[in-house]
């Protein structure tokens, strides 16, 4: 599904260095996790594969199903299946978070060459999830994020995904904020999205949220770098020692 | 040697009578006549608006008062007339003259209409003692020679006075024929206590066009005005609109333009009694040669009124907007709760936005606030949007029409803000790519 190899990114703006040769594949169907400490450019990787500007892909190569990742714009990634659930969601102000969706629906639609959804086939699809994440009626008419507490944005990022469908999930710390129910509802959330077509790349610092979207695999990354890789015992590790041994062993 | 002061003052002289050669006062007869002399000489007691006048410091006024109207190309609007869906009075100018025959009757419960044309003939005394007094209340502190001109030259308008609540909207209609045509409109509205009424406006009237709106809004009265200003590019318009408030009256006036080479807004406003509401606000979209100005000045002059001046502009390719605008607290206007917000959203580097805020205090126990801003399009919000599929100009849009929407708001009725947002959409969309 998703393949990145050997991957190098520097900041546009001055000469530094932060991702430096990541390996990393996320087969259809998998749920890989990323841990690591912080500052070691998770939530970089996360946006040089959505697209952002003001990194520059020095090395390597990122690929969606075999189609380049990294010369297309955010929106074909968008369109390509691509999805990243941001680590810190924005507010705008003025656009209702319906308008927001149906937009982002209608135009992913637009560029797969699909017809637009109906209004209320639309509505009911939005219900049905905001549903399930209890996300109510009166957030969905507020603009995009905008006084939506910590743990709101987070579920509202993972309504976005239900809506879309997309088929690779990158999480930057969705679970960061959420308090113990709230926590719950998101896992219940991904895990409902599971699927044999469709790949997870969960970025988080905890285990907690490991307990409830089961990994398949889980890597640590520091210093640009994936060092280690392993099953969802990994994580466990991490949860109990830190991360001293596994650099120290990688030193 | 003449001072430096002298001969600046004789220029504008020179300009001014240059100008006055090109215009015969309309002979309407009675006593609009009278009025219309005291107009005249006001005129040249100020002297047209120059080029050095600190009121007129970031739009030029040469234009505006050439005694030649530069030429401007006929636009053809795709779009169907504005306002086509709203139920309402229509009274139509076709270059600057009242069409009989593309306007209704003049019946509607609630109100009488009169035409400025033929009014002087009949003894009007609420349109005696209100045509022509605004404007010159207007004239300060800061004078407004253009609105003078105006009430001396305008050869029609309407005069509507507002006794009742009236049930569907007024609606002026301003139609253009020529490239090279000047209008010159006068419209004095007074809304009886308790009177409710709402005016709407559309239309380019001339290549360079002069209007004037004086609206006197009674105790618990209350005045809507909703106008677009035309889309065609190389028109030009300068207009003034003077309203006056009594207690717990309510006036909201809402502008936008799209396109024109020039356009200078002045919006005067005076609340005279106590707990009375005043709102006036724009959205102006430009896109290269468009110079807009809105020029706004708020008196506060009773006890516990509130007023909002909220003002948005796009600006593109190089597109100006400028905005001067005041809320002056006399003594004694205490608990007034005054608001005033400029802001323009630049689409490049080139454009432009010229801001003057200022607020002048003399009551003690008030809530002023004022702000203003100029800015680009938030590239993490616009970021946000396309990582989710949305593609650059159609995201960009959206974050455009969320800038407005602080203005759009201030449209009272759903359907108005409604068909107007359709047209902010269009322009947008034209604009795409
Ligand atoms: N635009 C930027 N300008 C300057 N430094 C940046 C920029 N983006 C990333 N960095 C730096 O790159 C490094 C990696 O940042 P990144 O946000 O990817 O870390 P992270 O692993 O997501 O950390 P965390 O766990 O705290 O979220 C950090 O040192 C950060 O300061
Ligand atoms: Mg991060």
């Amino acid at each position: 599904m998703l393949e990145i190899k050997n991957l190098h990114v520097k900041l546009e703006e001055e000469d530094k260095q932060i991702l430096k040769g990541v390996n990393l594949t996320v087969e259809a169907g998998k749920v890989h996790a990323i841990m690591g400490p912080n500052g070691s450019g998770k939530s970089t990787l996360s946006y040089v594969l959505s697209g952002r500007d003001g990194y520059e892909v020095t090395e390597g190569s990122a690929t969606l199903e075999g189609e380049d990742l990294l010369e297309a714009e955010p929106e074909e990634r968008a369109a390509a299946g691509l999805f990243l659930a941001f680590q810190y969601p924005v507010e705008i102000p003025g656009v209702g978070n319906m308008t927001f969706l149906r937009t982002a629906l209608n135009a992913q639609r637009k560029a797969r060459g699909e017809d637009e959804i109906s209004a209320t086939d639309f509505l009911k699809l939005v219900r049905e999830k905001a549903k399930t994440l209890k996300i109510d009626a009166e957030m969905l008419k507020r603009p995009v994020n905008v006084g939506f507490s910590g743990g709101e944005k987070k579920r509202n990022e993972i309504l976005q995904m239900a809506v879309l469908e997309p088929k690779m999930c990158i999480l930057d710390e969705t679970d960061s904020g959420l308090d113990v129910d709230a926590m719950k509802l998101v896992s219940d959330g991904v895990n409902a999205l599971r699927d044999e077509g469709r790949g997870f790349l969960v970025i988080t610092h905890y285990q907690r949220l490991l307990d409830h979207i089961k990994p398949d695999v889980v890597h640590i990354m520091a210093n640009g770098r994936i060092i280690k890789t392993g099953g969802p015992e990994l994580a466990l590790e991490v949860e109990k020692n830190g991360y001293a041994d596994i650099l120290a062993e990688e030193a | 040697m003449q001072s430096p002061k002298v001969a600046l003052r004789a220029r504008k002289d020179e300009a001014t009578e240059a100008r006055l050669a090109t215009l015969t006062l309309p002979e309407t007869g009675g006593w609009l006549d009278g009025l219309r002399a005291d107009a005249l000489s006001r005129v040249r007691a100020m002297a047209l608006p120059g080029p050095r006048d600190e009121y007129w410091k970031w739009t030029r006024p040469e234009t505006l008062i050439s005694p030649e109207v530069t030429p401007a190309a006929l636009f053809h609007d795709d779009e169907p007339p504005m306002f086509d869906e709203v139920d309402r009075l229509k009274i139509v100018f076709t270059a600057g003259k009242f069409d009989a025959e593309a306007s209704d009757d003049f019946a509607l419960e609630g109100l009488t209409i009169e035409r400025l044309a033929e009014a002087g003939a009949t003894d009007l005394h609420w349109a005696r003692d209100l045509y022509g007094t605004l404007e010159t209340n207007g004239q300060t502190p800061v004078e407004r020679p253009l609105a003078a001109l105006n009430t001396a030259f305008a050869t029609d308008g309407v005069l509507i006075r507002v006794t009742g609540k009236v049930s569907k909207p007024v609606s002026l209609i301003y139609r253009r024929e020529s490239e090279a045509s000047e209008a010159i409109l006068h419209h004095v509205v007074k809304v009886e206590q308790g009177g409710e009424m709402t005016l709407l406006e559309n239309g380019p009237a001339a290549a360079r066009f002069n209007k004037v709106l004086e609206v006197e809004v009674a105790d618990e009265a209350t005045f809507h005005h909703v106008r677009t200003q035309a889309r065609d590019h190389e028109r030009r318009a300068v207009t003034h609109i003077f309203a006056r408030l009594g207690r717990e009256s309510v006036f909201k006036s809402f502008t936008v333009t799209m396109n024109g080479v020039l356009t200078r807004n002045d919006c005067v406003i005076e609340l005279t009694g106590d707990d009375a509401v005043a709102h006036v606000a724009g959205a102006a979209l430009g896109d290269g040669d468009f110079h807009h100005d809105d020029t706004v000045f708020v008196t506060h002059d009773a006890v516990n009124c509130e007023s909002r001046q909220v003002f948005k502009k796009v600006l593109r390719n190089g597109a100006v907007g400028v905005f001067q605008g005041k809320i002056l607290v006399k003594e004694g206007a205490q608990k007034t709760d005054g608001y005033q917000i400029s802001q323009s959203l630049l689409l490049d580097d080139d454009s432009q936005f010229l801001a003057k805020p200022e607020l002048e205090i003399y009551a003690d126990d008030v809530a002023c606030s004022h702000g203003s801003t100029s800015g680009a399009i938030d590239e993490t919000a616009l970021f946000y949007l396309r990582s989710r599929g949305v593609p650059t100009d159609q995201a960009t849009n959206l974050l455009t029409l969320a800038f407005l929407a602080e203005a759009l708001d201030e449209i009272d009725s759903e359907e108005l803000s409604g068909l107007i947002l359709a047209r902010l959409e269009g322009w947008l969309e034209r604009r795409r790519g």
